[in-house]
């Protein structure tokens, strides 16, 4: 973490507010506390803002208001002092481990020493938070894998991960939204839809959402699939 | 209202200003990936500046017209057009009857042309734009790239329109080079790594699309490894790769990366950029972000079309200096001429 905000320009059109270069739990907070900050007072010529890890990307009009002008103004909103921010939402995303929906959890498990139902137990007992949704629509890269699981990414990505994959690349896990490339390795797959075009919301979840993995011994991919669909439209009801 | 069928589609989709607001979900804003060139079109025809029109890629594309009329203007890439086999000009309004086939050729410079239709496609807008967001499963009235046999509602045009156009500008162009400002990671380059990465010719790889362009030249060195916490990308991100390739990041790209951005291409020159064909010679300049948001501050105050009747001659001549600033697309450079 960073002792003050770096204000660096991405461009004319955008200025990443970075509060650090690694993953912490700090500054995922300083990020998303920022985000709330921008949107709450609609600061003039920002047009939209993404939360990451560790900055906040904000996307402004510069024929509005310039890079010198909304540094100063985004300073006067950097609270050091904000506690964690989550949005007090907790997702229960059932997984189903291993075989045919996550062709990697043996390999990683044997890579770690242990045995894929620890991996699992490890990977479940943990409260994830969504710090950033990208890459893919929808795509969501949690904080707070256990440490004993970080694991190097692939050589070479894949492609076709299928949506709702669960992965492991580096110190991050992720839940994966709709099918494309993933140089992660693949655990798990979830019959939640967490992206759809046509449903409001398209994307369930929110930076600062929290999520917690269960695993799913038995049963039907199929079935579990429709249960999802109407706990969420009774949700979003 | 008018209905066209696309018969030969070539590389070609739906593509307005793109879909703002949802990067935070991962939804790049796709969009135009030259929007003077959008702009000018739909000037040309009447239309609002941003109305979706189609884009198209070097392939030749045709789509006859099914039902009704409709009125097109065809600008950015320089290609022939032909209506029912008569040659048209680009840069220029023109009605098609019931029936006729149009058809473009392939592009002899630059990359996108816009097929612009007066009153605009009919469709429902998805969170106020039609672009095309394959990965989302977005856009309309198709949510993927045009096929052959899809077919395309054109709102009504009044047929007592005078025909107008602007002056062909094949012989525009504006070869400078391409600004970009630094950063955000340029700290994790070598002081040598980043004057090679701004004294080099570089050449669009042929592995290029619109999602991002690759750069052939040499390989730029990473001061402190090739990864770093993913975060956020613009349109005009210069990522450095693993193998220390330039990859520019465009309108459908990934909304994160975790890639060092070594610099960022200008919006001054990112249509620009968007036109330069594979296998074209070029080279980055700096520029500060204080004074490319000056310039574009003037270039909005100086960027008015001269839009002239087609039957006025006298008015045909356009101001070359501002279609110079007006950005459009026939200022990219050839793939066969050196700069």
């Amino acid at each position: 973490m960073y002792e003050a905000p770096r204000i660096i320009p991405c461009g004319d059109s955008a200025a990443s507010v970075e509060f650090g270069q690694e993953i912490e739990t700090a500054a995922s907070d300083l990020v998303l506390g920022l985000d709330r900050e921008v949107s709450r007072h609609r600061i003039h010529g920002v047009l939209e803002t993404v939360p990451t890890y560790r900055s906040l990307l904000v996307h402004y009009d510069p024929l509005k208001t310039s890079f010198d002008t909304l540094v100063s103004e985004l300073l006067e909103h950097c609270d050091l002092n904000t506690g964690p921010v989550t949005t007090n939402r907790v997702w229960e995303v059932p997984v189903f481990y291993g075989g045919e929906h996550g062709v990697d959890l043996h390999d990683l498990a044997d890579l770690h020493g242990i045995s894929p139902e620890a991996l699992v137990e490890r990977h479940t007992f943990a409260d994830y938070r969504v710090c950033m949704i990208g890459f893919m629509p929808g795509f969501a890269y949690l904080s707070g894998l256990d440490e004993k699981l970080h694991t190097p990414r692939r050589r070479d990505p894949r492609p076709n991960a299928p949506p709702g994959t669960i992965s492991i690349g580096g110190q991050q896990t992720a839940l994966q939204s709709v099918e494309g490339p993933s140089g992660w390795h693949w655990i798990g797959r979830t019959p939640l839809e967490v992206f759809s075009p046509t449903r409001r919301p398209m994307c369930l979840m929110e930076p600062g959402d929290i999520i917690r993995f269960s695993a799913i011994s038995a049963g039907a991919w199929n079935a579990a699939h429709d249960r999802c669909v109407s706990l969420v439209e009774d949700a979003i009801r | 209202m008018s209905q066209l069928k696309v018969t030969k589609p070539g590389l070609s989709s739906v593509q307005d200003a793109g879909r703002f607001g949802l990067q935070r979900y991962g939804l790049a804003p796709a969009g135009a990936m030259d929007l003077r060139s959008l702009e000018i079109g739909n000037q040309l025809i009447g239309n609002a500046p941003h109305t979706a029109a189609i884009e198209v890629a070097p392939l030749p594309f045709t789509v006859r017209s099914l039902r009704g009329g409709f009125r097109f203007a065809m600008t950015g890439a320089d290609r022939s057009v032909h209506i029912e086999g008569q040659s048209a000009a680009m840069n220029a309004t023109h009605w098609v009857e019931e029936g006729k086939i149009l058809r473009f050729g392939g592009c002899r410079h630059g990359v996108f042309s816009y097929l612009c239709f007066q009153g605009g496609i009919k469709a429902v807008p998805q969170y106020k734009s039609f672009s095309v967001d394959k990965n989302a499963g977005l856009g309309r009235p198709y949510s993927r790239p045009l096929s052959e046999g899809d077919l395309l509602d054109v709102n009504d045009a009044p047929q007592n329109f005078v025909e107008q156009s602007i002056s062909p500008t094949d012989n525009v162009q504006t070869n400078g080079p391409i600004r970009v400002i630094l950063g955000p990671q340029d700290d994790h380059f070598f002081p040598e790594s980043i004057a090679t990465f701004l004294q080099t010719r570089w050449r669009i790889a042929h592995a290029s699309d619109r999602m991002s362009y690759k750069l052939d030249g040499p390989r730029i060195a990473h001061s402190r490894g090739y990864n770093i916490v993913s975060d956020g990308t613009v349109r005009g991100s210069v990522q450095i790769t693993g193998s220390g390739q330039p990859l520019v990041l465009l309108a459908d790209r990934g909304t994160v990366g975790g890639y060092p951005k070594i610099a960022t291409i200008s919006s001054l020159d990112l249509d620009r950029f968007s036109q330069l064909a594979a296998g074209t010679a070029f080279s980055f300049k700096l520029i500060s972000v204080q004074e490319s948001q000056r310039l574009l501050r003037l270039r909005a105050k100086s960027s008015a079309l001269r839009i002239a009747k087609r039957d006025d001659p006298a008015r045909c001549n356009v101001d070359l200096s501002k279609v110079i600033n007006a950005n459009v697309a026939g200022d990219a450079v050839s793939a066969v001429d050196p700069l």
